[in-house]
């Protein structure tokens, strides 16, 4: 069978997800939803198939195995955000049209992605602004003491984090290719641990001031661990020094440890995670309430579940019982409603996505490529934990989206825009010489 | 530069690991003590999506009822308003208020939660939002009897039929309409409108304890109702004269005398001739020094006997002065359910019935299951039963309790005025009794909080007669309940 038949043929899951999912939910709602509402998993079935022709004629030879874990991630994203609102739904899946042009345009526009480094220095200033665009007053927004999101006319929020990793990753990626050698030569050897020259050290330094600067200025934990993470991952692949990644977290927790400490919103963050149920903190404004929330979800969804709509997520007077359901603790609500069997396989969707991720980055064939892969990977890995480590309290809670599931169209553009680039880097490595 | 993202790719295993190991935790390791934190409010927002089942009386009069409240929840209403306020109780899930009476007891049944085969279908169906209904035995037209005799003065009244313990009437005042506005007010009043207190308020019985001493000395075999002993008054017990009522003196006088004219002296004589043992042992039978086995919340029930400084001790401790328990004095505290109950087991020839409130438990498929009766305990011999039944009669007939003779039917009954203040002359009224003597269907116990120089006989007995009236003539005719 070929690659594409191949991936066609692993949409099938995505489709039966798509389609016991909507009907699920549908027989749960029956008294106060109207069937029309179950068109939409049609079309949204549809549109992978779209997607699916699209990788057919851009890139023949790329990995047949990302789309369909997309599409299975996306696909469950879509059907937990129509049990949480239709009307989500319905713009969650005009989202996806959008996401599927931008994947289509990278498709095509970027066949040639090594075209990228010749303008790193132009993507890593853009990145370095649209991370700071939330702090910009007037323009900015800030959530529960983060500031991730930038409201745009017509009342969109736009979180330029989800596109600054990429442009960030990039750029990461060429300025390491170019240097890595540099790095590891001339650097002593100490104990087995291998001590760059000081020198060398600068640009590592700068990158962990501007992860610094970020925490500051966006003031959130999460983001911050996936950036530098992202880092840090792609430092170690380049270099192969496991001495350079491990300076760097102990040179990201001394300063991670210090902002907690003395930043009182990072502070807050913190004290949630560490005593969710304490009254005073659950019933702060931005305390520990969202925590506890998805605790109590999870702790209602077992090992199978309530059944997609079975779970309780708004309140019988209205409103929400669990705060953002759609974003921040989509997992929680996929936990109540498809119990630890359904949360594990979410986490397993994202491992595959991972083991392909890698498998690209070690079939490529220039460093620029792998590292590419590498970082774009692990960036997406990391938000994966940030959330998921959040929610389940692993972590401080901060809120970055569930990469393909989470509802918000940056999000779901960005993630796709960042699968069209492993499926480039994919196709080009497999292509036959 | 595959050595490393193979590392990189172990390590990101072990991140998603943990966070399997994370999730596992929260689901099913420490999902049980995240459930019962008092903080996860979603078993209550649940309970408000449930069309809670209606509460019956026996008549089939609504006593309580879910009504649609805003959003997709429930709210509860009481049609009958401060008629069975107590013991129906109330439940506002959300509001900070605990369930009580009934509405908590039968929580089960009325959320639709009991376990049956076709109930778990119809969950998986979609309809569990719908609660299974209650009919209780309760006679709304002899509580309103019983509230209207009450006239408002603390004090309750509770009645049942003593051949199978079904519970015909429980009043309680101070009453009040409820509702969360009300509760509140209620829960600040002096009055203690919230206790029930047929089965919670712990009165001084006075001479209605006599039956259980009565019941003690013929059935132990050491007495007759002809036995004779010494009631001269005054006469000392534990180093403190005791005087009988009016301080007459009776010289000789036989058992069932004593009982009709309630002579101090001559009871106290008995017990202490009878002994600690023997009281215990009686006591206990008829369910002293335990909880009622009542349907009903353990938190609403207290337990009756003597008790130092708060905590029961049986009359085998040497504390108790036995000769003043015997009369009813000393430190001896009971509900009114468990005097009802000592009328109940001399009316059931000997054997004591578990009270019960509910009739039948009405799933919401239909199903319906009886309330069984259940034997509490069998307390004295059927001729002992009689005997004591003859001497209650004389009470009723000659005594101090004929303002609770019916025409037409023989009433057996006892008598009780517990002095509450002598300075003040405030006394506690009580009346216990049973009928027809000869075939019971109801015991009763009616009793009034700090009379000012009132006695059983005259404010307590009146009211059980016109109880018993009505009880009687609602179970004329048709199978007695």
């Amino acid at each position: 069978m070929s690659d594409r038949n191949r991936e066609l043929f692993a949409l099938v899951p995505a489709s039966l997800l798509l389609v016991g999912g909507f009907a699920a939910v549908f027989i749960q709602n029956s008294a106060s939803q109207s069937g029309l509402s179950l068109s939409y998993g049609a079309l949204f079935l549809g549109l992978c198939l779209a997607g699916h022709v699209v990788v057919r004629i851009t890139v023949p030879h790329a990995d047949p195995y990302l789309f369909p874990i997309v599409a299975v991630l996306a696909s469950l994203g879509l059907v937990v955000i129509y049990r949480i609102s239709p009307d989500l739904a319905r713009a969650q899946a005009q989202w996806f049209v959008v996401a599927l042009i931008f994947f289509a345009g990278t498709l095509i526009f970027l066949r040639d992605y090594r075209k990228l480094e010749r303008y790193r220095y132009t993507i890593a200033a853009a990145s370095l602004v649209l991370l700071l665009l939330p702090r910009v007053p007037g323009l900015g927004q800030q959530v529960n003491g983060a500031f991730l999101g930038v409201r745009l006319p017509g009342g969109i929020v736009f979180q330029p984090t989800e596109f600054a990793k990429i442009g960030i990753v990039v750029f990461l990626a060429s300025y390491l290719r170019d240097t890595r050698q540099v790095l590891v030569q001339g650097a002593r050897r100490f104990a087995g641990i291998t001590i760059p020259k000081l020198k060398h050290l600068g640009p590592l330094l700068l990158i962990w001031g501007a992860a610094m600067l970020m925490l500051i200025f966006i003031r959130d934990l999460g983001s911050s661990l996936m950036f530098f993470g992202g880092f840090l991952a792609v430092l170690y692949v380049a270099t192969d020094r496991l001495s350079f990644p491990l300076i760097g977290f102990l040179m990201f927790s001394v300063g991670a440890w210090f902002l907690a400490t003395h930043v009182g919103h990072v502070h807050d963050r913190v004290d949630a995670w560490l005593n969710p149920f304490d009254p005073a903190l659950y019933d702060r404004p931005g305390g520990s309430y969202q925590l506890a929330q998805s605790l109590f979800a999870q702790a209602d969804g077992g090992i199978l579940g309530r059944g997609l709509g079975g779970s309780m997520v708004t309140l019988p007077g209205g409103g929400n019982l669990v705060p953002a359901p759609q974003t921040d603790l989509i997992y929680s609500v996929i936990t109540d409603e498809l119990g630890l069997t359904g949360a594990c396989g979410v986490i397993l969707c994202y491992l595959l996505f991972v083991a392909r991720g890698f498998k690209i980055a070690t079939i490529a064939r220039d460093s620029f490529s792998t590292l590419l892969a590498v970082g774009l990977t692990s960036v997406l890995a990391l938000q994966v934990f940030v959330i998921v480590g959040g929610v389940t309290r692993v972590i401080p809670l901060t809120g970055v989206t569930l990469p393909f599931v989470s509802y918000g169209g940056s999000s779901l553009v960005a993630n796709f825009v960042l699968a069209a680039l492993l499926l480039l880097i994919s196709d080009r490595a497999r292509r036959p010489a | 530069m595959n050595r490393p993202i193979a590392g990189l790719f172990g390590l990101f295993v072990v991140l998603f690991a943990v966070l399997v190991g994370f999730t596992s935790r929260w689901t099913v390791f420490e999902a049980k003590s995240l459930r019962d934190n008092p903080l996860n409010r979603r078993v209550l927002l649940e309970e408000l999506g449930i069309d809670r089942g209606v509460i019956k009386a026996h008549d089939g009069t609504i006593l309580a009822k879910s009504v649609k409240a805003k959003g997709k929840t429930w709210k509860r209403e009481y049609p009958t308003g401060k008629l069975f306020a107590q013991t129906v109780g109330w439940s506002y899930p959300g509001q900070g208020i605990a369930d009580t009476g009934t509405e908590l007891y039968r929580r089960e049944v009325l959320l639709g939660r009991s376990n049956s085969i076709s109930s778990t279908i119809g969950k998986i169906q979609g309809h569990k939002k719908k609660g299974g209904s209650v009919k209780t035995w309760l006679d709304t037209e002899a509580q309103r009897v019983a509230l209207r005799g009450l006239a408002g003065r603390a004090g309750s009244v509770v009645a049942m039929n003593p051949k199978t313990g079904a519970v015909r009437v429980m009043a309680s005042v101070p009453d009040f309409v409820p509702s969360p506005a009300n509760l509140a007010r209620a829960a600040k009043s002096s009055g203690s409108p919230l206790l029930n207190r047929v089965t919670q308020a712990r009165y001084p019985p006075g001479s209605t304890f006599k039956v259980v001493t009565a019941v003690a000395a013929i059935d132990s075999g050491q007495y007759t109702p002809t036995s004779t002993v010494d009631g001269k008054s005054p006469q000392v017990f534990s180093g403190v004269p005791l005087n009988n009522d009016d301080k007459i003196s009776y010289d000789k006088v036989d058992l069932t005398t004593a009982l009709t004219f309630s002579i101090n002296t001559a009871w106290a004589n008995v017990a202490t001739d009878l002994g600690r043992v023997t009281m215990a042992k009686y006591m206990s039978r008829f369910g002293f020094d335990s909880k009622p086995q009542l349907d009903y919340p353990p938190t609403q029930m207290a337990a009756s006997g003597a008790r130092i400084d708060g905590s029961i001790v049986p009359p085998t401790d040497g504390r108790v002065d036995l000769a003043r328990l015997s009369i009813g004095q000393d430190k001896l505290l009971v509900t009114p359910i468990q005097m009802m109950e000592v009328a109940a087991a001399v009316a059931n020839h000997g054997v004591l019935m578990q009270p019960r409130i509910g009739e039948e438990l009405i799933n919401n498929d239909g199903q319906i299951s009886r309330v069984l009766p259940q034997q509490q305990s069998r307390v004295m011999s059927a001729s002992t039963a009689l005997a004591v039944t003859e001497m209650m009669k004389k009470v009723v007939e000659e005594g101090t309790g004929t303002a609770a003779a019916l025409n037409g039917v023989e009433v057996a009954g006892k008598t009780g005025t517990a002095q509450i203040d002598p300075l003040q002359n405030l006394t506690q009224p009580w009346f216990i009794a049973f009928a027809p003597a000869n075939d019971p269907t109801i015991a009763i116990a009616v009793t009034v909080e700090r009379s000012f120089g009132g006695f059983g006989g005259t404010i307590a007995a009146p009211i059980a007669r016109d109880v018993m009236e009505v009880l009687l003539r609602n179970s004329l005719g048709r199978q007695i309940p």
